[in-house]
């Protein structure tokens, strides 16, 4: 990882969607090697806030900021840069296959990763030339997964990283969590079911 | 690869391959070219005066076809989050989307108008007017197109939504395309053709900004 994000910090989030207020009053830090588990029942605003923290939507209230070198950001779109994402939509193509999607979000993150091993790691190395609408639910996440690995962002950002992986799928996803909070990184994920790692864990909804 | 060759390639292979909108706008473009002659019926002199005005609304209504998926299916997908976290800035992103666009229909368009003109019976004076006004013209339906199709993103079915709104803005585009062909068929002057260049170019600066301000408000709606 080339950027060091040293910690990021949100004070008194709030969020509010059609004249309705989400949640308020969210305040957590994380630093750098740490992963946060954010839980909460259906609608408690979990995507809203990821998507607040990568800078996608903007907060009603609060202050989001992250900790570079000494420096501190806080305006969303440069946020976003720090951010790898796995949303729970796929940005797959379904007329590309498996390794041209991979290889689009490689060169798209100006990623220097190398697309074929990463491919493999997360279990699709004999559909590489397959179309991407032949894939089960299951192997694109995996194909999502290649590409959070590949994008070579401190942040990770994970919604709902679990839903649709078998067991070894949750293994390796719990596998890549260690790697990259081991290697620096930060995760956050909005998860329903134990990630099988060390996590702080954030519940919304709860006061 | 860079991410805006990355981006731009990508697009280019989806319009392309199956559902993409490539062909089908030049088949729409032909297919509305060779119906009018037999419409109008065998009134050479007629069909020639009119060549250049039915082809540039043909090369409007063609343009349209493919646009409520320019920014839609990346947004449908998810693929729109992960290009405004990418590198590239969405002002960026949405350039290479509307020279993708115009690469995939507006030149195909360009390239086979001079074929349709025969239809028309076409006199040879006209052709320079209407390929060039295609050339110079057809960025400007994409660029314009562009705004309107980040509008009516998270419209579902926007796509006539979309048309009410490109439709009129790009009328300058073919008065001015159109008058182009008709003054070189009278022998007059080039003032159509600059006053075309002059939109296409003004719309092709500045769509990139709006179409981006519009996805940017979508993304976060």
């Amino acid at each position: 990882m080339k950027t060091a994000l040293d910690k990021i910090q949100a004070e008194n989030l709030a969020c509010e969607r059609g004249e309705r207020t989400v949640f308020r009053d969210l305040n957590f830090s994380l630093s750098r090697g740490c992963a946060l588990s954010l839980e909460g029942a259906n609608g408690a605003g979990k995507t809203s806030a990821l998507r607040i923290l990568a800078g996608l939507l903007g907060q009603s209230a609060g202050e989001i900021s992250f900790q570079i070198d000494e420096k501190k950001i806080t305006d969303g779109e440069e946020r976003g840069r720090f951010v790898g994402w796995l949303g729970h939509l796929d940005g797959i193509k379904n007329q590309l296959t498996v390794l041209e999607n991979a290889r689009f979000f490689a060169a798209l993150y100006a990623s220097d990763g190398d697309v074929d091993p990463t491919l493999e790691k997360v279990g699709l190395a004999r559909a590489l030339g397959l179309p991407a609408q032949y894939l089960s639910a299951g192997q694109r996440r995996r194909l999502a997964l290649a590409r959070l690995i590949l994008s070579r962002r401190p942040l990770w950002l994970l919604d709902e990283p679990l839903a649709a992986l078998d067991k070894s799928g949750k293994a390796l996803i719990a596998e890549f969590i260690k790697a990259h909070c081991g290697a620096g990184g930060l995760v956050i994920a909005a998860t329903h079911d134990p990630l099988g790692i060390d996590a702080q864990t954030l519940t919304m909804g709860a006061s | 690869m860079s991410p805006a060759r990355a981006l731009l390639r990508r697009d280019i292979t989806l319009a392309f391959r199956a559902g993409g909108g490539a062909m089908l706008a030049v088949a729409f473009f032909g297919t509305i070219a060779a119906l009018v002659p037999l419409g109008v019926g065998a009134d050479l002199p007629l069909l020639g005066r009119i060549a250049g005005g039915i082809l540039w609304v043909a090369a409007a209504l063609s343009a349209l076809l493919s646009l409520d998926r320019l920014f839609q299916a990346d947004f449908e997908d998810g693929g729109l989050d992960l290009i405004a976290l990418s590198k590239l800035s969405l002002e960026s992103a949405a350039g290479l989307k509307i020279l993708a666009h115009w690469l995939t229909t507006g030149l195909p368009l360009t390239l086979i108008s001079p074929l349709l003109g025969l239809f028309f019976n076409l006199p040879a004076e006209g052709y320079v007017a209407l390929v060039g006004g295609l050339a110079i013209g057809t960025p400007a339906l994409s660029a314009v197109g562009a705004i309107g199709a980040a509008l009516t993103l998270s419209v579902r079915r926007g796509g006539l939504l979309l048309a009410l709104i490109v439709l009129p803005l790009v009328t300058p585009a073919v008065i001015f395309g159109s008058g182009a062909v008709l003054t070189a068929l009278e022998g007059g002057g080039t003032a159509a053709i600059l006053f075309l260049g002059a939109f296409s170019l003004g719309a092709v600066a500045l769509s990139p900004f709006a179409a981006a301000a519009a996805v940017r408000l979508n993304l976060a709606g």
